[in-house]
């Protein structure tokens, strides 16, 4: 049976084979020799660098342009992963755009910075593939720490203690390791299984023993934990989702929108992945964005993205919503979801207008969709965790919660925005700490 | 990481990079920092004579060249040696010792041309603790009209002599800084080795003007209506000082003096190329200058890669290397012959290499309707100016023709053999080679 963008339902093989090669193909090239030779050229050297702030982890980011303007692109990787041992991926995946490239004095100035995170794949993808791993672990101490999560937090602060000489137990739930890397962020940001090839590259490291399908509130608690271990990291990022607190969320057709990506993420054959016409996306982040974006380079012929609130609100960047309006998703905003309207799936959504207080307008108006993903936010998903701090586990200094011997950071932690690079940065300071209150 | 631990005529450093006599280092507040940073060593900026401290100018001392961008490519300067009180400068260079005991601090000496002046000065700086002294024989303006800096450095007999003292009151080594503005280095440097010196540093700055106001008619940098010439250094002279170090390094009979190079380093291989030029370390000035101390951190790991990719174990293994790769033109291979190439997938078609090679040289690359740019062979004299003009680095090469091959210009087939001038059948003087 053959489907085009046209076909009703939700439904596979909308496009042709090469299509869908073409749609989820690296966002941004990588940059070659001669191009990063002269993105290099355009950094300043600035004294102080408003960019190396900028960057959750301090990158020194002037050092590490200089180093491939020099010819040096693997000493340049090495000040890149000495702050931030993801920098691979925090290279394809970073907002650069509010981030360090924003405050670039190339940006404020002419309005063009320096592409920072392109020459920082660069140097970082140049070292991967001479297959080298510049880390070495310091003297075995004997002290055994678990880390439970095994994303960007769990994973930096894996590979942190394991180089001070510690012994890690890795643990997580899923089946792979990498957390929202594997599993969440957006299929042409990081093209070509570079997740896992990342996590086989950092664990060269030694002494980190990953350990899947193990659940804290299933196979573990954090008592067990906290008996058997000198210490323990909660990097267990937000695994449950918001609901949007209508009748009938739970028609046919009505998904999250994590667990449609995470599929996505996870098919070998993009053609076999189902996808409505008419799909609507509820929310105003990056997994609605990225939602929205995929499934209309899965081949739905209309995508709504609607937020409650106006534009400027958003949580996605300029640079993803322009992403988004330029694939052809069409965003609606200042309105919110009053009615799911439909026969056992869904076949309308019904919205109302709000002003920017979130005061409904009265205005209605409904939008076709036989397939409607919530983005609305995600939730902390575990027991027998430390206090909270609203809903996430609350933590003060580099990570320390509520609990002895306990530290907590990403997305579960709060504090820091929900990105990959604070998640690094925060698994990163809370190994140092427990490295410190280990060795003290 | 390589070791980078560098022993420079017995004195130490932990890397083989040294901050140049300048203001760079000319308080222990800006030599405070260059450690922290990394720097290996520095030559503090130039001590006089005690007595009334010099006076600088009050208006802009440097003027300065560019390329794309504004990156400064050479900086003049009409600056005189330090214009603090001398014991100022000996108090801080002993504070700064102390607490920096494994770093390099090697005094910069400038006095008239006097026994006694310049065994005074020794006494004092060897109370600070230093570890070395530099004569400075280069400061082409200024102090030069007071019968000191290069005024000295021009005559290979006042070298010698200056030397001589110098090695007569002082167990510290003694460092001769070269100044360029001469005809033959070699000779101020045998002056120096005749004198006993244990090393030359080279290049001090070279005469020069930058550029000329065209609106008042004054050259630049212009106080108050007028400007003097000044002393050139940075990127722009290094391709100068790469030379002057080289031509000491092969001179038979200047075997053996240690060299520390200067002129125009920026980054990790113009300090690798002095080194293997024979310089033992190098010095730097203007890239600190334009960059910062931290700089240096560049040179380090960038330095410290190259080691590891060659398996270098130590700097000295670098040091040297290249100069018996320098020949006499006379002795290059006139059998080696090269044919350019050019890489259609990487050319972007701007015709640059047309341009030099149709107007100024051979006339040996073609251009299509469709802007296809195409070598020659029976044109191309393998000159590399189409690879100097190219905006894409590799996208010209040159390639060698194998032996047996027929060059197309020439009609000949190239020999296997090698064969230079001196035995050409056009050289009237050629013996034949045996
Ligand atoms: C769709 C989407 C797109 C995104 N795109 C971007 C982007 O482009 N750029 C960006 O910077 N950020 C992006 N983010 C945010 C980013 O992915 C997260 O901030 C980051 O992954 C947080 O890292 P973490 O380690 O805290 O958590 P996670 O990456 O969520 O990892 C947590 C890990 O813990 C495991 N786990 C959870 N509960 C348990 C338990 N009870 N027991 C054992 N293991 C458990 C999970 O399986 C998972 O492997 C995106 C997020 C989403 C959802
Ligand atoms: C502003 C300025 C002042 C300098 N003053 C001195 C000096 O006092 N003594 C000295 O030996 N050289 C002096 N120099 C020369 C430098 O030490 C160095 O030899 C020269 O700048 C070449 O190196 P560079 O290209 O790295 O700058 C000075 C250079 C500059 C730019
Ligand atoms: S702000 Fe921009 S120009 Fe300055 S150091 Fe950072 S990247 Fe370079
Ligand atoms: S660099 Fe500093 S001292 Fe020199 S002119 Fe500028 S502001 Fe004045
Ligand atoms: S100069 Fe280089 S890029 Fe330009 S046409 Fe010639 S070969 Fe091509």
């Amino acid at each position: 049976m053959t489907h085009n963008a046209l076909s009703p339902g939700i439904v596979p093989g909308r496009l042709q084979a090469q299509d869908y090669e073409e749609n989820f193909a690296d966002l941004h090239e990588p940059l070659d020799d001669h191009e990063a030779l002269v993105a290099a050229d355009r950094c300043y050297f600035c004294h102080d660098a408003p960019c190396i702030t900028a960057c959750p982890t301090d990158i020194d980011i002037p050092l590490f342009i200089r180093q491939i303007a020099t010819g040096t692109p693997e000493a340049a990787a090495e000040t890149i992963l000495g702050q931030n041992i993801l920098g691979g991926m925090c290279a394809r995946v970073c907002p650069t755009e509010t981030l360090c490239e924003e405050v670039c004095v190339r940006e404020v100035a002419e309005g063009k910075p320096v592409l920072i995170g392109q020459l920082q794949r660069y140097a970082t993808d140049t070292l991967m593939a001479a297959g080298k791993h510049p880390f070495k672990r310091a003297e075995p101490t004997g002290k055994r720490i678990a880390v439970v999560g095994a994303g960007p937090a769990g994973l930096s602060c894996a590979h942190r203690l394991a180089m001070h000489g510690h012994d890690v137990a890795l643990y997580d739930g899923r089946e792979k390791p990498g957390g929202l890397n594997e599993y969440g962020i957006a299929a042409y940001k990081t093209v070509g299984g570079f997740a896992q090839a990342e996590v086989d590259w950092l664990l060269q490291i030694g002494g980190i023993k990953v350990e899947t399908g193990k659940r804290l509130g299933r196979e573990l608690t954090l008592d067990a934990l906290r008996d058997q271990y000198d210490a323990v990291f909660l990097g267990v990022g937000l695994g449950g989702v918001n609901a949007l607190g209508l009748e009938a969320e739970d028609k046919d057709g009505i998904a999250d929108a994590v667990d449609f990506i995470a599929e996505l993420r996870q098919a070998s054959d993009l053609s076999a992945l189902p996808v409505g016409r008419d799909v609507v996306v509820i929310g105003g982040g990056m997994t609605a964005v990225d939602a929205a974006v995929q499934s209309k380079l899965l081949g739905a012929l209309n995508v709504s993205l609607v937020y409650r609130r106006g534009r400027d609100r958003m949580n996605a960047s300029v640079f993803e919503q322009d992403l988004a309006a330029s694939k052809g998703v069409r965003i609606i905003t200042n309105a919110t979801p009053v009615a799911i309207h439909g026969n056992g799936a869904v076949r309308e959504v019904e919205f109302e207008y709000t002003d920017d207080t979130l005061a409904p307008t009265g205005e209605r108006f409904r939008l076709p969709a036989d397939q409607l993903f919530k983005a609305i936010g995600q939730a902390l998903d575990a027991e027998g965790l430390p206090e909270l701090d609203g809903r996430k586990i609350a933590v003060t200094g580099a990570g320390r919660t509520s609990v002895d011997r306990v530290w907590a950071g990403g997305d579960c932690a709060a504090g820091g925005d929900d990105l990959t690079v604070t998640a690094v940065a925060e698994g990163r300071d809370a190994a140092e700490d427990i490295h410190a209150s280990l060795v003290s | 990481m390589a070791d980078l631990t560098s022993n420079f005529i017995g004195i130490k450093s932990p890397n083989p990079f040294w901050l140049a006599s300048a203001p760079p280092t000319d308080k222990e507040y800006n030599v405070r920092r260059a450690f922290e940073a990394g720097w290996g060593g520095v030559v503090w900026k130039t001590l006089g004579e005690e007595g009334p401290p010099i006076v600088n100018v009050n208006g802009p001392r440097y003027g300065a060249i560019w390329g794309a961008d504004r990156r400064l490519l050479g900086l003049n300067n009409i600056e005189l040696i330090t214009d603090r009180p001398l014991q100022t400068n000996l108090d801080e260079m002993t504070r700064v010792k102390k607490d920096y005991p494994d770093r390099a601090i090697i005094a910069s000496l400038m006095v008239p041309v006097e026994e006694e002046s310049w065994k005074a000065i020794l006494e004092k700086v060897a109370a600070t603790g230093c570890d070395g002294v530099e004569l400075n024989f280069g400061c082409p303006h200024g102090m030069s009209e007071r019968g000191m800096g290069s005024a000295v450095g021009q005559v290979p007999e006042y070298v010698q002599q200056v030397a001589e003292w110098c090695k007569k009151h002082t167990d510290l080594p003694v460092i001769v800084k070269l100044t360029p503005n001469i005809t033959d280095i070699r000779k101020p440097a045998q002056a120096a080795k005749d004198g006993g010196a244990d090393a030359v540093s080279l290049i001090n700055t070279i005469n020069s003007i930058t550029g000329v106001d065209l609106d008042i008619f004054a050259p630049e940098p212009t106080i108050d209506g007028k400007g003097a010439h000044g002393g050139y250094c940075g990127p722009a002279v290094k391709p100068i000082a790469l030379n002057m170090v080289a031509e000491i390094a092969r001179t038979p009979d200047l075997q053996g003096l240690p060299i520390s190079g200067i002129g125009g380093v920026t980054t990790w291989k113009d300090a690798a190329e002095f080194m293997a030029l024979g310089a033992g370390n190098v010095q730097v000035c203007t890239a600190a200058m334009t960059y910062g101390f931290k700089i240096v951190q560049e040179m380090i790991s960038g330095l410290s890669h190259y080691m590891d990719e060659k398996g270098f174990t130590s700097v000295d293994q670098l040091v040297g290397r290249a100069v018996p790769n320098l020949s006499d033109w006379q002795h290059l291979n006139l059998n080696y012959v090269t044919k350019a190439r050019i890489d259609q997938d990487a050319c972007i078609n701007c015709g640059r290499c047309y341009a030099a090679c149709e107007d100024t040289s051979h006339q040996a690359i073609s251009m299509s309707e469709d802007r296809v740019f195409e070598v020659i062979d029976e044109e191309c004299v393998a000159c590399n100016l189409c690879v100097n003009v190219c905006p894409v680095e590799d996208c010209i090469t040159m390639e060698r023709l194998a032996p047996g091959e027929v060059d197309k210009r020439t009609g000949k087939v190239v020999e296997e053999e090698y064969a230079n001038w001196t035995m050409h059948p056009n050289n009237p003087g050629a013996c034949a080679a045996e």
